[in-house]
Parts: C-alpha cells; sequence; structure tokens
C-alpha cells in the first residue's frame, strides 16, 4: 500500500505526455470557444430582433442543444456524418464542430438575454440626450452588456474543458487516455498506478479549470451593478 | 434505415433507457441530498464546515465527471475501497450534482434582500420563524431555474457513464455499432431514446420555472 503510483509520472517524459493531453483538450476548447463566441454574438443578435422566424428555428435549436449529451452529439457528428454523408471528418474536426454548435447555442442565449436584460430607459434616455442610434449602441448599450457577458463567457470556457474530457471516446489522444496509455504500459512495474495517475488527471483539470473559473466570479462581482 | 434492425433493437435500447433514468435520478436524489445541507453550511458560515464544503464545491465543479468517475472506479480500488459501476454512477452523479446544487440553493439564499429579514424582525419573528417562513420560500423559488438546469445537466452527464462499463444507452449504442455496423439505426435510436428521456423534464421545468416565479412579484 506504500506505492500509490504515483513514481511512474517521474519515469521518461510521461509527465510532460500528461501535460501535452492537456494542451490537446485546451486547444480544441479554445479554437471551439472563438468560434463560439463569434457565431454566438451574431445569433444572439438576430434573436433578440424578435422575428418570429429567426426565434422558431432558434428555438428549436437551442432546445436541441438543451437535452443532448455532448457525446450523443460527438457519436452522431463522428461516426454518423461518415456513414450518413460519407464524410470523412478527423475526430479533431468532428470535436471541434461540436462544441462549436454547443457553445454557439450557449452564447447565443447568454447574448440574447443581456441584450434583453438592458432596461428601456437607457435606450430613451439617450435617444432624448441626442445620440444616434449607433452612438446609443457604442457607448451605452455594448458596455453595460459587455459587463454582464465578459464573466458569463468566460465560465462557458471552463465547461467547454472540461467536456472537452469526453473527446477520448472518439479516439483523440487527450490527458486522460494518456494517462490510461501510462497506466497500461506500467501495469507489471507499478500496479498501483491508476491512483496517482488519475489523481493528477483529476487535479490537473481543477488547476486548468479552477484560475478560469475564480477570475469569471471575481469579475461578476466586482461589475454587478 | 433499417425497421427491422429498429425493432430488434428496441428491447435492449428499453432497458438501457431504464437502467439510465434510474441511476440518473438516483444521483439527482443523492446530490440534493448533499447539496441542501451543503448551500445551508455556506449561507450560515459554520465555521470549519462551511470551509470544507466550499473547497469539495470547487473541486467538484471545475474537474469533469469523467474524470472523477475514472478515479473513483480504477483509482479508489487501489486503495482498497471497490465499488460497483452502478453504486460508482450514481455515487459520482451525486457528488457532482452536489456542488452544483450547493451553489445553486446558496444563491437562490443569498438573492433574498436583507430588508426581508429586517421587516421580519421588526413584526417580532424569531430567528427559526424568519428562515423557515421567509428566507427559505424566497430562496427556493429564486433557485428553481438553477435547480432545473443542473437536473437537465446532470441527466445528460449520465451518458459518460458508458465509459466505466456501465450498461446505459451510450454504452448500447456504441456496443451494437462495434457489433453489428448498423450506425445510422443506432444513432438515430440513441437520439430519440434521449429526447424521449430529457424532452419531458425540460418542457416540465419550464411549467415548474414560470409557476415558482412568485419571489419576483412586486418588483
Amino acid at each position: 500500500m506504500t506505492n500509490l503510483g504515483f513514481d511512474v509520472l517521474f519515469k521518461g517524459s510521461n509527465f510532460i505526455r500528461l501535460l501535452l493531453g492537456v494542451w490537446v483538450a485546451v486547444r480544441i476548447s479554445l479554437i471551439s470557444i472563438v468560434l463560439s463566441i463569434i457565431l454566438g454574438m451574431i445569433l444572439g443578435i438576430l434573436m433578440s430582433l424578435k422575428n418570429p422566424v429567426i426565434n422558431a428555428v432558434s428555438k428549436v435549436y437551442l432546445e436541441i442543444v438543451r437535452i443532448m449529451p455532448q457525446m450523443v452529439l460527438l457519436f452522431v457528428v463522428y461516426f454518423g456524418a461518415t456513414k450518413a454523408l460519407g464524410l470523412n471528418l478527423s475526430a479533431e474536426t468532428s470535436a471541434v464542430i461540436v462544441f462549436t454548435f454547443w457553445g454557439t447555442a450557449e452564447m447565443a442565449d447568454l447574448v440574447r438575454s443581456s441584450l434583453i436584460s438592458i432596461p428601456s430607459i437607457q435606450y430613451e434616455s439617450s435617444f432624448s440626450l441626442g445620440l444616434s442610434k449607433v452612438q446609443t449602441y457604442i457607448y451605452v448599450i455594448v458596455p453595460q452588456t459587455m459587463r454582464r457577458l465578459i464573466p458569463l463567457s468566460i465560465n462557458l470556457i471552463t465547461r467547454m474543458i472540461k467536456t472537452t474530457s469526453l473527446v477520448m471516446m472518439i479516439g483523440i489522444v487527450e490527458v486522460l487516455k494518456v494517462g490510461q496509455q501510462i497506466i497500461e504500459a506500467n501495469r507489471k512495474a507499478s500496479p498501483n498506478a491508476a491512483f496517482g495517475v488519475y489523481a493528477t488527471v483529476f487535479i490537473l483539470y481543477f488547476m486548468v479549470c479552477w484560475p478560469i473559473s475564480s477570475l469569471s466570479k471575481y469579475l461578476e462581482k466586482r461589475w454587478e451593478n | 434505415m433499417d425497421f427491422n434492425v429498429i425493432r430488434e433493437y428496441l428491447p435492449i435500447y428499453w432497458e438501457a433507457f431504464f437502467l439510465t433514468i434510474k441511476i440518473g435520478w438516483i444521483g439527482i436524489l443523492i446530490s440534493f441530498g448533499i447539496g441542501i445541507p451543503a448551500s445551508f453550511s455556506m449561507f450560515f458560515k459554520i465555521p470549519v464546515i462551511s470551509q470544507i464544503v466550499k473547497a469539495y464545491v470547487e473541486l467538484f465543479r471545475n474537474t469533469p465527471l469523467l474524470v472523477q468517475l475514472f478515479f473513483i472506479y480504477f483509482g479508489l480500488p487501489k486503495l482498497g475501497i471497490t465499488i460497483s459501476a452502478q453504486t460508482c454512477g450514481a455515487l459520482g452523479l451525486g457528488l457532482l450534482g452536489g456542488a452544483y446544487m450547493a451553489e445553486a440553493f446558496r444563491s437562490g439564499l443569498e438573492a433574498v434582500p436583507k430588508t426581508q429579514s429586517e421587516a421580519a424582525f421588526a413584526l417580532n419573528m424569531s430567528k427559526g420563524q424568519l428562515f423557515r417562513l421567509i428566507i427559505l420560500p424566497q430562496a427556493l423559488s429564486s433557485s428553481v431555474p438553477a435547480v432545473v438546469a443542473n437536473v437537465i445537466f446532470l441527466l445528460k452527464e449520465t451518458s459518460v457513464f458508458s465509459a466505466i462499463s456501465l450498461m446505459d444507452l451510450m454504452f448500447t449504442a456504441k456496443d451494437l455499432i462495434g457489433l453489428y455496423y448498423n450506425t445510422t439505426e443506432c444513432l438515430t435510436m440513441l437520439v430519440l431514446f434521449y429526447v424521449i428521456m430529457l424532452l419531458p423534464v425540460s418542457v416540465l421545468g419550464n411549467i415548474v420555472e414560470k409557476k415558482a416565479r412568485f419571489s419576483m412579484f412586486g418588483e
């Protein structure tokens, strides 16, 4: 019982490999979050226009994202697209597609709700001060929307990073898979490696996500009006 | 799309569906059991306990369920703690959900304005009455949207159970695809079963959210 398998981490380049695995997860989520922020802003603004067609379509889209597990979406895109459409997507591309599909919906909802939450008095008073429509948006509405939006979208980044742990199921070698490989490779030499390696992966995820979610909490508190 | 295949697989999927629901709801019950006391301890700032609860909430909110399950299912047996896949699934989901529920209820409790307690004291209510009759109903009402979102989130997270070889919907679909290569049928059924599982919860959640808005009245 003295050996809990932490020693495996320091054999060869095992720890570096784990860190590279973390980077794979972070890279996928960063690409997806950038795409989701851009697409989500566009969709969110479209949704706040209250066009009945856009509203109906976006409602269905948001409901799909709300009730479909990301894992199912990953499988549908990775295995289903290959079979049904003959597309040969790499695992990483399909992961980015799924996370962007999911993130865009979340982001659009955040943009819409923070646009709606700005009271109409704000618009009315800026018009009465003689600001044009563009000026109203640039100087009054967007800064207030940003204050609500930024903490929430930072929080979305941590959720993305956490969800990337699922991509190992479609064969991407990220931190959890690397951990599994290390455990398999050292099954004879240190049979207890599962404890040490998985505990390390646990801590690694925490060390990546915790600072980001703390930042989001801090900003949310600071910008509360 | 081959409907004979679908008819053949249907019983297997139903079995997996009920298993998923069972473990999902047990996990959600555990998460309520953990979340409510945890949120109280944070709200009343009970020394030591509230710090431990805070650490637990941060730890489980900032790590993915898959990693937690791997640690519980593959890591803990090395310490001599062996748990069956089903117990591990429910426990992992409960621990994850507990952290989310604790946050939901805590922010609900803290959303009740100070004037409410002051008014209650002015009416000569005791501390117990204040909490039971004034704070709790309003806190519950304002935490409903977060709780509904958490329940849906937790039910969705059950798809991760397949990784610890629990025969849930995801595992069944993966297994059948691997055996017979009926990818289209299997994935369609998987999607449909998740719709059956989550659409009612989502619709019901919306209704509950609308009914429970009473704390917002008068604003």
